[in-house]
């Protein structure tokens, strides 16, 4: 039903008196749905008569407290242009109703969410214990991750190994179809465009030669690092963040449980499992990528394109990016579990976690990444 | 004692409701009238909630009817008209604020987005809702920072705010002290007769069935129908069903089971 379309529900009898006062009797209901309709006739009868006293009738009038409230508004425009509005006839319950309503002494109320702003002073003091105390968490957090792991390198039954299997299913199989799509894709365009340039030189062969050197030291370990970070990381900032505000880490506690042994550890222990044998997927897949491209595009056989991986690709490569690939997993999973237990207060706080799980983890892998490559340079 | 004979704003026919695969009702049908407070009751299970879910479309039936005012309800092909939203407040079992939002600006949510009025005039509304569910001076509170009972008025004041005809509530006193849910019972009875609200109330206190109901359903799990319909307290003592004096007299179906082995102190001599 639109407003528009319906009769209204009441009727504006106006009566202006030789003094420059107006009397307005309100026939009819002043409720909810006419409460906006009201506030805009009156207005125009304001402004139209400009009086000086505002005479209310409402011996015809049945009100809410919609209706009450616009009653209000219109007192408060008189008075701003130094007028005033009078009230009279009204019935006993519509007497009753302005009287619970404070209409006589009420003045206006102040606006919602009036927070006060703090003295720069102060905001930045307060920022900067928040620093502190985040800070302290995170030391405490990692301090308790490694001594879980002391624990279950001395004690091995107190690994949880179903919810660590079951943490690799999702972090690692079911991610392998996205990581090797993307791997895969990868490949094919990096063949693509050195094979731009070096088929000037009629350097074709070395396509085989970049595309693996790449993929396995540097390509492979970050494009894989990335994806697990934006599926699993997030994933576990949410479930540990929304175990948090439903108070289940509290549960596990005072059943003495210890929470990081019982819900990071596993992650932990998975992420560092299978990200590597998705960076050695996501290598393979790269390399079949180029080949696809070698020999469609470039009259490489595969068995020259596989022979020149072979022989540029040494062991060391492949070690160095398996490596890497570990310390980004547990990157990954330890950011991803601190966010979590970090969660404070309700729902939107869960969704800030996953955020913030996946921007800070990709930030430190691109830090660790370049921490590898200066290590790298001065080691050899 | 309000008259009963009032028109009917809320009719069930026939209606058949499901739990997922499970059927948990079967063909059944009442009536709300206007201005009263109709509680439906049963033990936990039966389907009480999923029933409310019914009356106020967030579910859809697979048959039979639900009419408020005489329109229908989401059928299969067609949602819940809108002006047939508005015309009911729900109070969910967890009050359901929206956790990013304090207090005011939940109850400022629907009065700013149906009411048309200006800014101020929907603040001052907003601070006489929180009044009258005696929530003044909580405004600026959020959610997480104020009390499960608290939560539950801020709930109500929000149900409330467009003044709708009719009010769901899902066990509103459910997980509060006796002092609180005595003050909701209060509360209720008071909005139900200074506004004249229709109430539908979901809830299994027998303390607050007797304080407030003016008729109530009592759905069973077994027979997945209505056993009883009428004033609690003529049903506590009248009922001729077993299932429904237990019910109101607190009595357990059987024997409690011995799971735990009573202990016997040995013989003294």
């Amino acid at each position: 039903m639109d407003r528009d379309s319906v009769a209204p529900a009441f009727k504006l009898e106006v009566e202006p008196t030789g003094s420059g006062d107006v009397r307005v009797r309100i026939c009819g209901r002043a409720d909810r749905e006419a409460a906006a309709a009201l506030l805009a006739d009156m207005t125009s009868i304001i402004k139209n008569h400009n009086p000086h006293e505002l005479w209310l009738d409402l011996s015809q009038a049945s009100l809410d407290d919609f209706g009450v409230f616009v009653l209000f508004e219109i007192r408060k425009r008189m008075r701003a242009m130094d007028g005033s509005m009078v009230v009279s006839s009204a019935s006993n319950s519509v007497h009753g109703l302005l009287d619970r309503m404070h209409f006589d002494t009420s003045a206006d109320s102040r606006p919602l969410r009036e927070r006060k702003r703090e003295p720069w002073m102060t905001r930045l003091g307060e920022a900067s214990l928040k620093v502190l105390h985040t800070t302290n968490h995170t030391v405490s957090f990692v301090g308790s991750v490694v001594l879980c792991f002391l624990e279950v390198a001395r004690r091995p039954g107190a690994l949880r190994r179903g919810d660590t299997l079951v943490q690799m299913e999702k972090t690692g199989a079911d991610a392998l179809p996205i990581v090797g799509l993307i791997s895969f894709l990868l490949g094919l365009i990096m063949a693509f465009m050195s094979s731009v340039q070096l088929e000037q030189f009629g350097a074709n062969i070395y396509v085989a030669s970049l595309v693996s050197l790449a993929m396995a030291s540097e390509l492979g370990p970050i494009m894989t690092a990335i994806v697990v970070a934006g599926r699993s990381g997030s994933a576990y900032a949410a479930e540990i963040g929304a175990m948090r505000i439903s108070e289940e880490i509290d549960a596990l506690y005072t059943m003495g449980f210890n929470p990081t042994l019982f819900l990071a550890v596993p992650r932990v222990i998975a992420c560092a499992v299978v990200v590597p044998l998705l960076t050695i997927f996501s290598v393979m897949f790269a390399i079949s990528g180029g080949l696809v491209l070698g020999v469609l595009m470039l009259d490489l056989t595969p068995a020259s394109y596989m022979a020149q991986t072979i022989k540029s690709l040494t062991l060391f490569e492949v070690f160095w990016g398996i490596s890497k690939s570990i310390v980004f997993a547990v990157l990954i999973a330890v950011v991803g579990c601190l966010r979590g237990f970090q969660v404070r207060g309700g729902a939107s706080a869960v969704g800030n976690a996953a955020t913030s799980a996946v921007v800070s983890s990709i930030f430190l892998i691109i830090l660790f990444d370049s921490i590898f490559a200066i290590v790298r340079t001065y080691w050899t | 004692m309000k008259s009963r004979a009032g028109t009917p704003v809320i009719e069930v026919e026939q209606l058949t409701a499901s739990y997922g695969e499970d059927t948990i009702l079967r063909d059944i049908s009442f009536s709300v009238h206007e201005g009263e407070i109709f509680v439906i009751l049963g033990e936990s299970g039966s389907g009480k909630s999923t029933l409310m879910k019914y009356m106020v479309g967030l579910l859809v039936p697979r048959s039979g009817r639900v009419r408020i005012d005489g329109e229908e309800l989401s059928s299969p092909s067609r949602e819940v008209p809108e002006e047939v939203r508005r015309k009911i407040g729900i109070l969910f079992q967890s009050a359901a604020l929206i956790g990013s939002m304090t207090v005011g600006e939940n109850v400022a949510l629907p009065l700013a987005a149906y009411s048309g009025l200006p800014g101020n005039v929907v603040t001052n509304l907003v601070n006489w809702k929180l009044e009258l569910v005696g929530l003044q001076g909580y405004a600026d509170h959020l959610p997480s920072e104020i009390s499960g009972g608290m939560k539950k008025r801020a709930g109500l004041a929000r149900a409330l705010a467009l003044n709708p005809k009719i009010l769901f509530l899902d066990e509103p006193s459910a997980g509060l002290d006796p002092v609180t849910a005595a003050e909701i019972d209060e509360l209720i009875l008071q909005i139900n007769h200074s506004l004249g609200t229709t109430m539908v109330i979901v809830t299994h206190e027998l303390d607050s069935i007797y304080r407030v109901a003016d008729r109530v359903i009592m759905l069973d799990r077994a027979t997945q129908n209505i056993i009883a319909e009428g004033d609690p307290r003529q049903l506590k003592k009248e009922s001729g069903n077993e299932t429904v004096r237990r019910f109101f007299n607190r009595e357990p179906r059987t024997e409690a089971p011995t799971l735990i082995p009573r202990h016997r102190p040995a013989a003294s001599s």
